[in-house]
């Protein structure tokens, strides 16, 4: 038999609806396994919150009200809100802080009522407030990258990426604001996707950037994120103004329809100056894959991909900077010991609770925000924004989906960037323009790179076209099997 | 025109003052939150997630607050908005959990709109620029907690409807004026308790002076007028100390302050150097309001008739002059008091002048309300009744009227005990006209000369001879008989 590690999420559920393993068993594996990890990618555990969550799946099941996925094993991003386990979002800020309410994704995903029934085994690693692209902004600790443990997993969901690539959970939640699930699932060789923005409620994901956040599912194959995309989507109406009044939708159900006439467009300007030789390599390969697999290659444009950086670091960070005022330290959160009066309560609090970056960021907002200012930045960028996503729907009028590299290069060394923000910036060139227009997107498997480190190939596809993107995703997956090898971490 | 606007400069200076006045929404629940929003509760015991800011919640919009701001929209002729914005405002308070206000800032969902109102027998007009949306702050408590401060945030998201004037006020007289006829059309339509002692309407005034002709001056803002009396005292002070510094020399500075009702005195809270950059943007949390025509026409059609328009139909309906009908719609209660009583005797004019009168008098002195006047809308039409025929005088119905108000009855029966009805018999009434001739020859010497004012000289003595029985038209057709005759 498989060892339960090396089963996907969709085996787990087989298994456990079939009763040949029991949810307390899976969990009591999964967690031994992800105790056990040094690679820094979780936070915190409750054993027996998970054990009890456990019990209740294998309740369900013998009861026959279990949900799709019950007892399968997973971890959430510590940015989800949770009331069985703290939420640091990777700040000193919270540290120790609890929850009194689940995250509606928690909640959705989890043994409640209505749930999928799956079981939370930890919180996972993340950069501060989901701001940085390699987990090193993380109050914490750094996580490694279980291919090259001197590398970086990415970020902003780098704990996530870098346990499902180590096989500690099959599969984990992650949030993606600029390329926060994508990027991470390229540099640890899993699969992530990012619904349209709106699908999966933000209620209860300590906000980064408002306009930009959403929560999608990192796993090691498509079907997998199909599976836990479909319970986590869906409206919510009454906690988060911005989520859909769109149903959920049964997202695996295309996953294997013919792709003969796919159309794919391949943004010039994702090929360019800057593009690692070993990822092109590698993403040429697969798109040649996808011609086999009698898709079409059309070429595009997104003329204004460059732009998405200044674009996004002006709004992320305005959102940021005012999103993040809550954290005063008056009601929750770090307090500092030595203050006189108010306004140096504040400033002390702040100053010791948030780290570097993000401070950096509160500050770059607070700046485009200004009076005086916030006409030249915020609000050029937010018509920007719109030309942005005016040339994706330009492309999709001859292409169904996009295609083309997640990151310019591979994962990087720990250290390396860490004192060059702007380095750290211009990396998301190729996932900002996606997250700015709301759009889908995912990474998916592409082969290896530089060093043997893994490639991502990006799929982009229009609005509410998820099933599309899967779909994709999963062919590539049945005739190629980089998804399927294992980091020499993981064993 | 000219004369009235001269009589309301003080020491040579007009008074210019807009108003910005916070009504609190009568809705159960906050603006963005599912919490309750009743006054009174222990601290801290009527805040949720949303309202104390816990990481990770979210705001969702209240329908309640909305609705009630296109009703606000609707009787105040203003245009609502098919999509406003909410905006961020962005400030460090520690009774402000989030940091920043939910607010509505450079679309605002009620635009324009007038309010009109008398002051004394002047019909004044007051422009208003918008009225937006927001969410209250909670309160800090800083008594009970040595060398600290406590905070309560049960009113932290409590809904707001901020409502912004022209600066067309020239007077304390016009601010109260218009203040209490804003006050009048929120409770009327029932989108604000107007409970001043509980800060559910208060008032900011935006007061500066200036030569006639000249540029706007420099205004101060008066924050948190939370009665009309204090209203009129502190723009009283405001103006006079304004006009005090220019005549020393000294320029105004903008400031915000505070009226201080134990020294009648205001005094600046902070001034412009301090203000901050609050760095508004739009709220990302909330889309754009959207507010379509039908639901401004269903909210429309679900509304109460509004006080200028059933000052309108009063005039149309009831022949009333525009001064009644606007004086007789400053409650809801005292409207219908008056409709009731108009259509049970049909003496509209009549009806009008006693419920001005002697009914408004007696109520101001005990500062009752209209619903518990001791003389009921049907009693007072019984009475009027019998004055339209001819069975009492005015002067006798005064007496009715004293009746019924302490001691309460029967109309009818009242007239009867007291005897009060009108000499319709002529012959009486004759026998006491010989009388009063008799003696006051003067009076009959000088109207004969060709005084008809002689006639008045007359008249008196017979009223009063009757003790008020007599008809008055009859004593004057009477006594020119006799005196021609």
């Amino acid at each position: 038999m498989t060892a339960l590690h090396d089963m996907t999420v969709a085996a787990l559920a087989n298994e456990l609806r079939t009763k040949k393993i029991s949810a307390t068993e899976a969990a009591q594996h999964f967690l031994a396994r992800s105790q056990a990890d040094t690679s820094g990618a979780f936070l915190s555990f409750n054993p027996e919150a998970t054990l009890a969550q456990a019990k209740e799946a294998d309740d369900q099941l013998a009861a026959g009200t279990a949900g799709a996925l019950a007892g399968v094993p997973m971890a959430h991003k510590d940015i989800f809100v949770t009331t069985d386990f703290p939420t640091t979002a990777g700040s000193k800020m919270l540290e120790g802080y609890r929850s009194p309410f689940d995250a509606t994704v928690v909640r959705k995903l989890g043994v409640q009522t209505g749930g999928a029934g799956m079981v939370n085994v930890g919180k996972l690693n993340c950069d501060e407030f989901a701001m940085g692209s390699s987990n090193e902004n993380s109050a914490y600790n750094a996580v490694s990258n279980p291919w090259d443990t001197s590398r970086v997993p990415g970020g902003s969901s780098g704990g996530s990426s870098a346990a499902v690539a180590a096989r500690l959970v099959p599969a984990a939640t992650g949030t993606d604001t600029g390329g926060s699930i994508r990027q991470p699932a390229s540099f640890c060789g899993i699969t992530g996707i990012k619904p349209t923005y709106g699908r999966a409620s933000r209620y209860g994901m300590i906000a980064y950037a408002s306009s930009l956040d959403q929560a999608g599912p990192m796993a090691r194959t498509a079907e997998d994120c199909a599976l836990m995309l479909s319970a986590m989507c869906g409206p919510d109406l009454d906690r988060d103004s911005t989520s859909l009044d769109v149903p959920a939708e049964n997202f695996a159900r295309d996953l294997n329809a013919s792709l003969d006439g796919l159309r794919i467009g391949i943004p010039k300007e994702f090929f360019g100056e800057g593009l690692a030789v070993g990822v092109r390599t590698a993403v040429d390969a697969a798109l040649k894959e996808y011609e086999k697999l009698g898709a079409k290659l059309v070429p595009i444009s997104l003329p204004r991909t460059e732009l998405s950086i200044p674009v996004y670091y002006i709004i992320a960070p305005a959102e940021a900077s005012s999103n993040l005022s809550r954290f005063d330290g008056v009601k929750f959160g770090h307090r500092t010991k030595d203050y006189t009066d108010l306004v140096s309560m504040y400033k002390r609090s702040r100053a010791e609770g948030f780290g570097e970056e993000v401070k950096r960021r509160i500050m770059t907002g607070a700046y485009v925000l200004s009076h005086g200012y916030y006409d030249a930045y915020y609000l050029q960028a937010q018509k920007i924004r719109r030309m942005i996503s005016d040339d994706f729907q330009q492309a999709f009028k001859v292409c169904d989906v996009i295609a083309g590299p997640v990151a310019p290069t591979v994962a990087w060394k720990l250290g390396e960037k860490a004192d060059d923000p702007v380095a750290n910036y211009l990396a998301d060139i190729f996932t900002l323009p996606a997250s700015l227009a709301g759009l889908p997107g995912m990474s998916v498997p592409a082969g290896f790179g530089e060093e043997g480190m893994p490639v991502g190939l990006q799929l982009i596809g229009n609005y509410f076209k998820e099933a599309q993107l899967l779909n994709a995703a999963h062919r590539l997956q049945q005739a190629t099997d980089f998804h399927l090898r294992q980091p020499g971490g993981a064993q | 025109m000219t004369t009235k606007q001269k009589s309301l400069l003080v020491q040579g200076y007009e008074v210019v003052i807009g108003f910005e006045t916070h009504a609190q929404l009568s809705t159960q629940s906050k603006i963005f939150s599912r919490a309750p929003t009743a006054f009174g509760a222990e601290p801290n015991t009527q805040a949720c997630a949303v309202d104390l800011a816990l990481p990770g919640s979210l705001p969702v919009m209240n329908k309640g607050a909305v609705e009630r701001a296109i009703e606000l929209g609707l009787a105040v002729g203003a245009h609502i908005a098919e999509q406003s914005i909410f905006a961020r405002k962005n400030y460090f308070y520690p009774d402000l959990p989030k940091g920043y206000q939910i607010s509505q800032f450079e679309i605002p969902v009620v635009q324009g709109g007038e309010v009109s109102f008398f002051v004394g027998d002047e019909k004044k007009t007051v422009r208003l620029v918008r009225a937006h949306l927001e969410e209250d702050a909670g309160k800090s408590l800083h008594e009970d907690f040595i060398g600290q401060s406590g905070i309560d945030l049960n009113r932290a998201g409590t809904p707001l409807l901020e409502i912004v004037t022209e600066p067309d006020i020239r007077s304390s007289d016009e601010a109260v004026a218009y203040a209490k006829e804003l006050h009048k059309i929120v409770t009327w339509i029932g989108i604000c308790d107007g409970n001043m002692q509980e800060g559910s309407f208060r008032c900011d005034a935006n007061v500066s002076v200036r030569k006639p002709g000249a540029d706007l001056g420099t205004r101060r803002e008066i924050k948190n007028l939370n009665s009309f009396k204090f209203m009129q005292q502190a723009i009283d002070f405001e103006v006079r100390w304004q006009i005090e510094q220019i005549e020393d020399g000294h320029a105004i500075q903008q400031a915000t302050v505070l009226f201080d009702p134990d020294t009648g005195e205001t005094r600046a809270m902070r001034t412009k150097e301090d203000a901050a950059d609050y760095r508004y943007f739009p709220d990302p949390d909330l889309p754009p309001l959207v507010v379509g025509r039908d639901w401004v026409a269903r909210v429309q059609s679900e509304m109460t008739e509004l006080p200028r328009v059933m000052a309108a139909r009063f005039v149309a309906d009831y022949g009333l002059p525009e001064y009644d009908a606007t004086t007789l719609t400053q409650s809801k209660a005292m409207a219908a008091y008056f409709e009731a009583a108009a259509k049970a005797c049909g003496q509209a004019k009549l009806v009008s002048n006693w419920v001005m009168g002697e009914v408004s008098r007696r109520l101001n002195a005990g500062e009752a309300g209209i619903e518990h006047a001791p003389v009921g809308a049907s009693q007072l039409a019984a009475m009027i009744g019998r004055i339209a025929d001819n069975t009492i005088s005015n002067s006798a119905a005064k007496q009715v009227f004293d009746a019924l108000w302490t001691e309460g009855g029967d109309v009818d029966a009242i007239i009867e005990a007291k005897g009060l009805k009108q000499m319709n018999d002529s012959g009486a009434l004759e026998v006491i006209i010989e009388e009063v001739l008799a003696a006051n020859p003067k009076n009959v010497e000088e109207f004969r000369a060709g005084n008809s004012k002689a006639l008045n000289g007359l008249v008196g003595p017979i009223m009063k001879a009757s003790k008020g029985k007599a008809n008055p038209a009859q004593v004057n057709e009477l006594l020119l008989k006799k005196l021609q005759g």
